[in-house]
């Protein structure tokens, strides 16, 4: 046949959960999650308020320590190794480095009160970077890539509007080059029009860096746009799993049925 | 074998959970083959489970049972069971698929809407806009709209952009429902001699066309859906 070949598929994933859970006392918040991650693939993780999804995201990204089972990260040696057994050192270089968290509540991503340019470039010098031009550069090329004004650079981000502190997130996050990317709720609290504008940012960027990416929404709409794969959770468990359309289109839980019928048509 | 597309006994049924979990069944024993260059036309009344078909092949809705094969890169793949990355990377580089409405992005531009599965399979970015724009203006649509979502284009228009979405790859099984249904006379001339010229490329195609017309035109071989009718 004469169309191109695909590059060969990277046949490692880059993140592996294995039966996770987490309890609290007898609050089972999360139970039984098992998936592999690969590089360059979107998961959307969704569900109402209460079903794990946001518990989950934070085992995941090492932040709450699991009850049961564990999570395997490919490090940059191609060595899988097990969250739980990492020293500090590997620790750091993964949230410093490595991976990428944008918090629905930017002021929880963000240092409000520094300007945006060392928001962005702070995450540089944490890994070394130490020549003020070179990292002012990178920043405000990256503040440009998220379509901010650049002449915004030294304002700090509570002058900015809610849209422009998710795209500064983004931007804090991306300008290490991170392989893996947490995402919770990164539209919510947005207007529609602010919205669109920063998934179709989000799925640019996600694409063209072959970033690997796990979006926490309840909004199925994001999950449709950004994401390769969905898990639906409820109670803490994972119901149904598959290609994003396919889960979409074709939903066979009762309450993955009912999670697509809610949707109110625009 | 040969074939392109391979379909044993698929069967598919629709549990609706929030309707007392009503079973609706939408067809059983689905098997037919696709050889290369070859255009297949399902045919059958309204509801008799086309679309259904066209969107199992495609992976977008699961089989219950049965089997659904596709020559993928030189090895033969069941997209049936196949994991979700593996139909991911048939539907990249082996399957195209021309739904009936586009599901448009917000703000990206039409010609990017086309050129898309061309930079996702690594085509540099100026070669697949060359491309789209020429797809484009083959199929009418001025060169004033080519930078503008799609969103705000008319349905006639809107097909248009996704007809040339599908058309733009060289993938070698192409799925189109109703790529005609909202087009005028011209342009769906223009769409027989894409297909025609997809046929004589090689590529395996299996449509869905109402008009008999374009049917009689493009058809290699007809398969009846009704036949794999799964109502009791």
């Amino acid at each position: 046949m004469a169309e191109p070949q695909n590059p060969p598929q990277d046949d490692q994933p880059l993140l592996v959960a294995e039966h996770l859970g987490k309890n609290y006392g007898r609050l089972i918040a999360c139970r039984d999650v098992s998936f592999a991650l690969y590089s360059g693939e979107v998961l959307a993780v969704v569900g109402e308020s209460g079903s794990g999804k946001s518990t989950l995201l934070q085992l995941l990204s090492a932040q709450l320590a699991p009850s049961a089972g564990r999570v395997s990260y490919r490090m940059r040696d191609g060595v899988l190794r097990d969250l739980a057994s990492l020293g500090e050192a590997e620790r750091r270089f993964l949230f410093r480095t490595d991976w990428g968290y944008v918090h629905q509540d930017s002021a929880q991503g963000l240092r409000m009160a520094v300007s945006a340019g060392a928001n962005v470039g702070e995450r540089l010098m944490a890994v070394g970077w130490n020549h003020y031009g070179r990292i002012r550069d990178s920043a405000s090329s990256w503040l440009e890539r998220v379509e901010i004004d650049t002449a915004r650079i030294d304002d700090a981000p509570r002058t900015y509007s809610g849209g422009m502190r998710q795209r500064l997130q983004i931007a804090r996050n991306l300008v290490t080059e991170p392989r893996l990317v947490f995402m919770d709720e990164p539209t919510g609290g947005l207007d529609v029009s602010v919205q669109a504008r920063l998934l179709d940012l989000m799925r640019n960027l996600v694409s063209e860096l072959g970033l690997a990416a796990i979006v926490v929404t309840h909004d199925l709409a994001v999950a449709r746009l950004l994401s390769h794969r969905v898990m639906v959770m409820k109670g803490g468990r994972v119901i149904e799993t598959g290609l994003t359309d396919q889960v979409l289109d074709d939903p066979r839980e009762p309450y993955t049925q009912l999670l697509v019928s809610s949707i109110l048509p625009a | 074998m040969t074939a392109m597309i391979d379909i044993t006994n698929a069967e598919k049924t629709f549990t609706m959970h929030l309707q007392g979990g009503v079973e609706l069944p939408v067809v059983r024993g689905v098997s037919f083959q696709v050889e290369p260059g070859e255009c297949v036309v399902l045919s059958g009344p309204s509801g008799a489970g086309k679309s259904s078909i066209l969107k199992m092949i495609f992976g977008n809705y699961r089989c219950d049972s049965g089997r659904i094969g596709i020559r993928h890169q030189g090895t033969l793949i069941d997209l049936a069971t196949a994991e979700p990355r593996q139909v991911l990377s048939v539907r990249r580089s082996t399957i195209g698929y021309v739904s009936q409405f586009l599901r448009a992005v917000p703000r990206v531009a039409a010609i990017d809407v086309v050129a898309e599965p061309l930079i996702v399979n690594g085509t540099a970015r100026v070669e697949a806009r060359e491309r789209a724009g020429a797809l484009l203006r083959r199929l009418n649509i001025p060169e004033r709209l080519w930078a503008l979502p799609p969103s705000t284009f008319s349905g006639g228009e809107q097909q248009r952009v996704n007809i040339a979405r599908g058309f733009i790859s060289d993938l070698p099984i192409l799925l189109l429902d109703e790529p005609t249904a909202s087009l005028d006379a011209a342009n769906r001339a223009v769409v027989v001699e894409l297909i025609g010229h997809k046929k004589r490329q090689r590529v395996a195609l299996v449509t869905i066309v109402h008009d008999d017309e374009i049917r009689h035109l493009i058809a290699d071989r007809i398969v009846d859906v009704t036949s794999f009718a799964a109502a009791a």
